[in-house]
């Protein structure tokens, strides 16, 4: 098994096929939306491959050391340019093949007049264990 | 962490979960029903006997588990035929030793299962962990473990208890138990030695014997494997007095007389590989002209690229580096890997630069941090050097 990180954007990702936000969408088509995530993740768990998922709110600052003695420096917001991570999904399953389906599957969620969003999903491998058996 | 109750023999507690699963299949428990029985039985066990474990545990454990069993029966209207039909069954009282041991390996490797499945309930079932120490030697929730354990019995389901099996599946499955893994509260390779021990007591196939001899050869180094802080250590840097005499003794014996059924498999030969670095007290009297003639052994055996790329190291260390480029430049470049194994080569070759920049390449593909940071440190060693 591998685990892989599905990253969702709220700006950097290629623009979605069904690009209307969100605030303009009817409250059931949230409201679907919604669900869809909910069972998704329900999905996911009854098959033995969920980890974890969690939401980012949107603002955030950058932060650096500033030298001995003295408080870390902030800058922010972030600048609009900025590639903004929405949140992620860690999933545990066979195959990189695997992988890719359930992130085509999440990117269906439906948005505006209920039709799929197209959303562009970012997903990375993790680093796992050294093997015991090398050569 | 706090563990639960310190005083309970985890080990000899866990050690009776097949046999016990055993009993209540023979008892007309359907093999899923019983399984989760002695894993609540199990529980129960962990949580309550604290100093004072029950005078035959095993009885204890048939009995409590043998209880959840109709327990859970009572709850399922759709089950009370059977739960009528076996509570003729005679109650627990001192158990028969009668073995079923081996068909719960065939059961819990069975080929319909995927490995990862295979792997989860093998290690309930026969290693006798609990859900939660299974999720946490692979790092994921225990809800979610829970799931892949009992979507596996589902597919079990349709499978008899008594069908016959094959010993090189369970081979495989417990291979992956020894090689994959998290360093967890659960130590995975030990674990899957001591159910390798108990697969090979109640088998003659030669490759369980060649996969108990390929970990006890591998367990022995590593002690010498990796530093204080997790670092990797390459096999020719290992302080060689550091490895388990013991265990390499023990691990040779075996393969010999597996080798002596002579039916070769994957496992036998990269066992005598293992047993070749064993041999060597010094990494420079390693014998790597039998190592290349085991690595073809196990490219005719199992045509895998890996055993390919391994093989063109073991040929760089006999016939020069130059040889070993040239059996690498035969494979896949994509291959995992590939790019360390051509860095060693080439700087081998006296080509440092080339030599830097693969491992550098090699660093950025790396499956894992502490390969990541070996590999890394060798591109930053001979930068060092080229800058003198």
């Amino acid at each position: 098994m591998a685990k892989y990180l599905l990253l969702k954007h709220y700006r950097g990702a290629p623009e979605p096929v069904n690009n209307v936000p969100m605030d303009r969408w009817t409250p059931e088509e949230i409201t679907d939306h919604i669900q869809f995530m909910r069972d998704f993740a329900a999905r996911l768990r009854s098959t033995g491959e969920y980890v974890d998922g969690q939401a980012l709110a949107p603002e955030g600052a950058w932060v650096r050391y500033d030298g001995e003695g003295r408080p870390p420096v902030t800058d922010g917001p972030f600048a609009e340019t900025k590639d903004l991570i929405a949140g992620w999904m860690i999933i545990d399953v066979e195959s990189y093949d695997r992988a890719v389906e359930l992130a085509g599957e999440l990117s269906a969620a439906p948005g505006a007049g209920g039709k799929p969003i197209h959303e562009w999903l970012e997903v990375r491998p993790f680093m796992a264990e050294p093997p015991t058996v090398t050569e | 962490m706090t563990r639960e109750v310190p005083a309970v023999d985890e080990a000899a507690l866990r050690s009776l979960v097949p046999a016990v699963i055993g009993i209540l299949v023979h008892r007309g428990a359907d093999f899923a029903a019983a399984e989760d029985a002695v894993q609540e039985g199990l529980l129960e066990a962990l949580r309550g006997w604290g100093a004072k474990p029950p005078e035959d545990p095993k009885a204890w454990l048939v009995t409590v588990a043998w209880r959840k069993f109709l327990d859970a029966g009572r709850a399922d209207a759709s089950r009370r035929a059977r739960e009528e039909r076996v509570a003729a069954e005679p109650a627990a009282g001192p158990v028969a030793d009668f073995d079923d041991t081996l068909q719960l390996y065939f059961l819990c490797a069975h080929p319909s299962l995927t490995p990862a499945s295979a792997v989860a309930l093998t290690l309930r079932a026969l290693g006798g962990l609990t859900t939660r120490q299974i999720a946490d030697a692979y790092l994921v929730p225990e809800a979610t473990m829970g799931q892949r354990i009992s979507r596996a019995k589902r597919t079990l389901a349709e499978v008899r208890f008594d069908a016959p099996g094959d010993a090189g599946t369970v081979a495989r499955v417990l291979y992956l138990v020894f090689n994959e893994g998290y360093s967890g509260e659960v130590d995975l390779a030990a674990e899957a030695i001591r159910l390798t021990r108990e697969l090979h007591a109640r088998t003659d196939e030669p490759e369980v014997a060649g996969l108990l001899a390929l970990m006890l050869l591998h367990h022995a180094r590593r002690p010498a494997r990796t530093r204080a802080d997790g670092s990797i250590v390459a096999l020719a840097e290992q302080d060689r007095r550091r490895w388990d005499t013991a265990l390499i003794a023990e691990g040779v014996a075996i393969l010999q007389q597996a080798l002596a059924q002579d039916r070769l498999g994957e496992f036998q030969a990269q066992a005598a590989i293992a047993a070749l670095h064993a041999d060597a007290p010094r990494a420079e009297e390693t014998d790597w002209v039998q190592i290349v003639e085991w690595y073809d052994e196990l490219v005719r055996l199992t045509d895998s690229p890996i055993a390919r790329l391994n093989r063109a190291v073991a040929v760089g260390e006999a016939d020069g580096a130059r040889a070993g480029l040239a059996a690498l430049a035969e494979l896949d470049p994509a291959l995992p890997r590939y790019s360390a194994i051509a860095a060693y080569l080439h700087e081998h070759c006296g080509d440092t630069a080339t030599a830097a920049r693969l491992y550098a390449e090699a660093a950025a593909a790396a499956p894992n941090l502490a390969e990541r940071d070996h590999l890394t440190r060798q591109a930053a060693r001979i930068n060092a050097e080229m800058r003198g």
